[in-house]
C-alpha cells in the first residue's frame, strides 16, 4: 500500500501547486493592469500623461523653441462644442504657458464631461508637464452654458532634439451617467 | 519489499477490474471515470462542434460568393464569424486535443488511468453547458456575440448586445474546464509514469502536451481575468477598459493577447505531436532528432510569452516596442524551422507508405509551413500595416489551423482508430476524404493572401467587385471542404460498427507502449505498470 500512498500524496501535493499557479495567474491578469501603467511611466512609452499637477517652477528658460499644436475631439455622439482657443503656441522650454479650451453645452440638459488627453509623438509625453489642466477635473455644465476652460503647462528642457512640435489632444467624454470618480480621483 | 507492493497492487486491481466494467445505459456517459470514456466524450462533442462552427463558416462563405448582400443581415454576418471564431478554438480543437490526450497519453505512458479521474469526468462535463450557454445567445434579444472572437473592448463591453455576460460566463465555464483537464495531464504525466519511463523516453506526443498544459495554467486564468474585467466594466461601473473613467482600450488588447499568443500554441504543440508519432511509423524510421524536438517544443513555449504585440502593431506602439516584438517574432520560426526539419530528416530515405493519416500528416507539415511564413511576413511591423485586419491574416491563421491543427487531429484520429475500435476504416474513403479536404481547404485559402494583399478587410459582409472572383473561388473551396467531412463522419462510424479487425499493432512500424496492448483496447489497461526498457 505503501507505494500507492506515496503516489496519492506526491498528486495531492502537485494538485496543491497547481491550483496555486492558477490562481496566481488570474491574479497576474490584474496585475498587469497596473504593471502595464507602471512600465509605460518608467519607459515614458504609450503618451501616458502625469495627471497630478505639477509643482509651478520658476526655472530659467531655454532658448530652444519648439511648437506645441492643440486639438479637440469629441468622443462619439459627445454634442458638445469643444475646441482650443489657440490652435497652436510657439513655447520655450522651461517657461510655463498659458492658454484655454471653449467648451459649451449645446443640449437642453445638465451634462458633465471629462477630458482625456495624449501626446503625440509619445516619447514627448514626459516632458509636457501640466501645471493647470481642465482634465483634472470633470466638467459639468448646464443646459446652454459655456465656458473657458484653463490649462498652464510648461515643457522642460530635456525634451529630445529632434522633436520640433508636439500635438496635444483632448478627447471629451459624455460621463453624465456615469456614477464613479473623476479621472483625477482614479489616479 | 518491491514483491509485496506489487502483489498488494496487482491484487487490489484485480478485484478493481471485475467489478468496475462499464456501466449500463446512459448513465455510463454521466458516471463514468474511465479515461478512454471521457476520452471518446471530448472527441464526439468536438466533432459536433466543428459541425456548428463548420455551417458557421459554410453561411459566411456563402454570403461572400458574391459581392452585395444575398442571405444574411450583416450583423448576423458579425454573429456568424465571432461563433464560427470561438467554437473553432474553444469547442473544436481544444477539446479534440483533449479527448486525444486521455485517450493516449494513459496508454502511452503505461498509467491504469488519469490521476484524477473524477475531476477528469468533471472537466468534460461542464463543455456542453458552457456551450450551450454560448449557443443560448442566439435566440436572446440583440442576438449573440457580434463583435469578432477576439472580443476588443469597448465593441465588447460598451456596445455589446446584452448576451455579452452569458458569453462571459460561458468562456469562464470553459476556462475552468480547460485548466482541470491541464492539472490532470500534467499530474497524470509527471506521477504516473510505468517505471522505466524516463522523461526522454516519454512519446512526442506527451511531452508537446506536458507543454501545453503548462501554457493552459499559465494563461486560461488571465482569459478569466480580462473577462471579468470586462463583466466588471459591463456592470459593476469599473473602467479597466473606458478611457472617460481612466481606463484603456489599448489594455485590453494587451491582456487578450497575453492570453491568446500562448492560446494559438496550445492547439498547435499536440499537433506535432501527432505528427510526431505519425511520420516515423510510416517512414518506418526512428524520429530524427528527439531531444531537439523537446527543445524546440519547450523554446516555442517560452517564446510565445514574449510576441503578444505582434497582433497589434497598428495601435499606436513605440518604435522600440515595434522591433521588439517583431524580432521575438521572427525567433520563433528558428525552434519551428527545427521541427520541420526534423520531420523531413525523419522521412529522408524512409520507406515510407501512405496511409491516410501520414497522407494528413505530409499535409499538415506543408501546409502548416505555408501558414509559418505568412505569419514571418505578418511579423515584419512594417509589412504589417498593410495586412493588418486583411484577408491575408485571415489566410494566414486557416493555414496553421486548418491543415496545422485539424489536420494532425484528423491525422490523429485515423492514426489510433483501429486502436480504439478494434476495426480498420476504410482506407480507399479515408484517402478520398484526405484528397478532398486537401483540394478544397487550398482552394478556400489559398485566393484569400491574394485578396488580402489587395485590401480586403475581414470580418465584413460586402466587398468591393475587384475581390468578387477569388471570393468565388474560396466559397466553391469551402463547400467542398465542408461537404467532405461528412466522409469522415461516415468513415468513422462505419469502422465502430463493421467489423474489420485490426491487428494489435495495427501498423507495420508502430511503436510505443499503445500498440503493445489488444485492439480494441480493454476497458482497463496497464493494471499492472509495463516494463519499459
Amino acid at each position: 500500500m505503501s507505494q500507492v500512498d506515496s503516489q496519492t500524496k506526491s498528486n495531492k501535493k502537485l494538485i496543491i501547486q497547481l491550483v496555486l499557479g492558477t490562481v496566481a495567474m488570474f491574479g497576474f491578469g490584474f496585475a498587469l493592469v497596473p504593471l502595464y501603467d507602471v512600465f509605460c511611466r518608467i519607459t515614458g512609452i504609450n503618451g501616458k500623461l502625469d495627471l497630478t499637477p505639477a509643482v509651478y517652477q520658476a526655472g530659467s528658460a531655454s532658448n530652444r523653441e519648439i511648437k506645441i499644436q492643440f486639438i479637440a475631439v469629441n468622443n462619439e455622439s459627445m454634442p458638445w462644442g469643444f475646441k482650443p482657443m489657440d490652435s497652436s503656441l510657439k513655447v520655450k522650454l522651461g517657461k510655463t504657458y498659458q492658454t484655454a479650451y471653449w467648451a459649451e453645452n449645446l443640449t437642453a440638459n445638465y451634462m458633465v464631461a471629462q477630458a482625456v488627453p495624449s501626446v503625440s509623438p509619445s516619447e514627448a509625453a514626459q516632458f509636457l508637464q501640466k501645471v493647470d489642466c481642465f482634465c483634472f477635473n470633470r466638467q459639468p455644465l448646464n443646459a446652454g452654458e459655456q465656458r473657458e476652460m484653463g490649462l498652464a503647462f510648461n515643457v522642460l528642457a530635456g525634451m529630445p532634439a529632434h522633436i520640433k512640435t508636439i500635438t496635444l489632444s483632448y478627447t471629451l467624454f459624455d460621463i453624465t451617467a456615469a456614477t464613479g470618480k473623476s479621472i483625477a480621483d482614479v489616479n | 519489499m518491491s514483491t509485496s507492493t506489487e502483489q498488494l497492487v496487482s491484487s487490489e486491481s484485480k478485484t478493481h477490474d471485475t467489478h468496475h466494467g462499464p456501466a449500463k445505459g446512459i448513465s455510463r456517459w454521466f458516471y463514468t471515470t474511465n479515461h478512454k470514456d471521457i476520452g471518446s466524450m471530448y472527441l464526439w462533442f468536438s466533432l459536433i462542434m466543428f459541425i456548428t462552427g463548420g455551417s458557421m463558416a459554410l453561411m459566411i462563405r456563402a454570403e461572400l460568393f458574391q459581392p452585395g448582400l444575398q442571405f444574411i443581415e450583416p450583423d448576423f454576418f458579425n454573429q456568424m464569424t465571432t461563433m464560427h471564431g470561438l467554437i473553432m478554438v474553444f469547442g473544436a480543437v481544444m477539446p479534440a486535443f483533449v479527448g486525444l490526450a486521455n485517450w493516449m497519453i494513459p496508454m502511452m505512458i503505461g498509467a491504469p488511468d488519469m490521476a484524477l479521474p473524477r475531476l477528469n469526468n468533471w472537466s468534460f462535463w461542464i463543455l456542453p453547458f458552457a456551450f450551450s450557454m454560448m449557443l443560448m445567445t442566439f435566440f436572446m434579444q440583440g442576438g449573440a456575440p457580434n463583435f469578432g472572437w477576439t472580443f476588443y473592448a469597448p465593441l465588447s463591453t460598451t456596445f455589446a448586445p446584452p448576451s455579452v455576460t452569458f458569453f462571459i460566463f460561458a468562456v469562464h465555464m470553459m476556462g475552468i474546464s480547460s485548466i482541470m483537464g491541464a492539472i490532470n495531464v500534467i499530474v497524470t504525466i509527471l506521477n504516473m509514469r510505468a517505471p522505466g519511463m524516463v522523461m526522454m523516453k516519454l512519446p512526442l506526443f506527451v511531452w508537446t502536451w506536458l507543454i501545453t498544459a503548462f501554457l493552459l495554467i499559465l494563461v486560461m486564468p488571465v482569459l478569466a481575468g480580462v473577462v471579468t474585467m470586462m463583466l466588471m466594466d459591463i456592470h459593476f461601473g469599473t473602467s479597466f477598459f473606458n478611457a472617460a473613467g481612466g481606463g484603456d482600450p489599448v489594455l485590453f488588447q494587451h491582456v487578450f493577447w497575453f492570453f491568446g499568443h500562448p492560446e494559438v500554441y496550445i492547439m498547435i504543440l499536440p499537433a506535432f505531436g501527432v505528427v510526431s508519432e505519425i511520420i516515423p511509423t510510416f517512414a518506418r524510421k526512428k524520429l530524427f532528432g528527439y531531444s531537439s524536438m523537446v527543445y524546440a517544443t519547450s523554446s516555442i513555449a517560452f517564446l510565445s510569452f514574449i510576441v503578444w504585440a505582434h497582433h497589434m502593431f497598428t495601435v499606436g506602439m513605440p518604435l522600440m516596442g515595434e522591433l521588439f516584438f517583431m524580432f521575438a517574432t521572427m525567433l520563433i520560426a528558428v525552434p519551428t524551422g527545427v521541427k520541420v526539419f526534423n520531420w523531413v530528416a525523419t522521412m529522408f530515405r524512409g520507406s515510407m507508405t501512405f496511409e491516410t493519416p501520414m497522407l494528413f500528416a505530409i499535409a499538415f507539415v506543408v501546409l502548416f509551413s505555408i501558414g509559418g511564413f505568412s505569419g514571418l511576413m505578418l511579423a515584419i511591423a512594417p509589412a504589417d500595416f498593410q495586412y493588418h485586419d486583411t484577408y491575408f491574416v485571415v489566410a494566414h491563421f486557416h493555414y496553421v489551423l486548418v491543415p496545422g491543427s485539424i489536420f494532425s487531429i484528423m491525422a490523429g484520429v485515423y492514426y489510433w482508430l483501429p486502436k480504439w475500435t478494434g476495426n480498420y476504416y476504410d482506407e480507399k474513403m479515408g484517402k478520398l476524404h484526405f484528397w478532398l479536404s486537401f483540394i478544397g481547404i487550398n482552394i478556400t485559402f489559398f485566393p484569400m493572401h491574394f485578396v488580402g494583399l489587395a485590401g480586403m478587410p475581414r470580418r465584413v459582409p460586402d466587398y468591393a467587385l475587384q475581390f468578387a472572383d477569388f471570393n468565388a473561388v474560396s466559397s466553391v473551396g469551402a463547400f467542398i471542404f465542408g461537404i467532405s467531412q461528412l466522409l469522415f463522419i461516415y468513415n468513422v462510424v462505419s469502422c465502430i460498427r463493421k467489423s474489420n479487425q485490426a491487428s494489435d499493432k495495427v501498423w507495420e512500424g508502430s511503436h510505443g507502449l499503445e500498440w503493445t496492448i489488444p485492439s480494441p483496447a480493454p476497458y482497463h489497461t496497464f493494471t499492472q505498470p509495463p516494463k519499459v526498457d
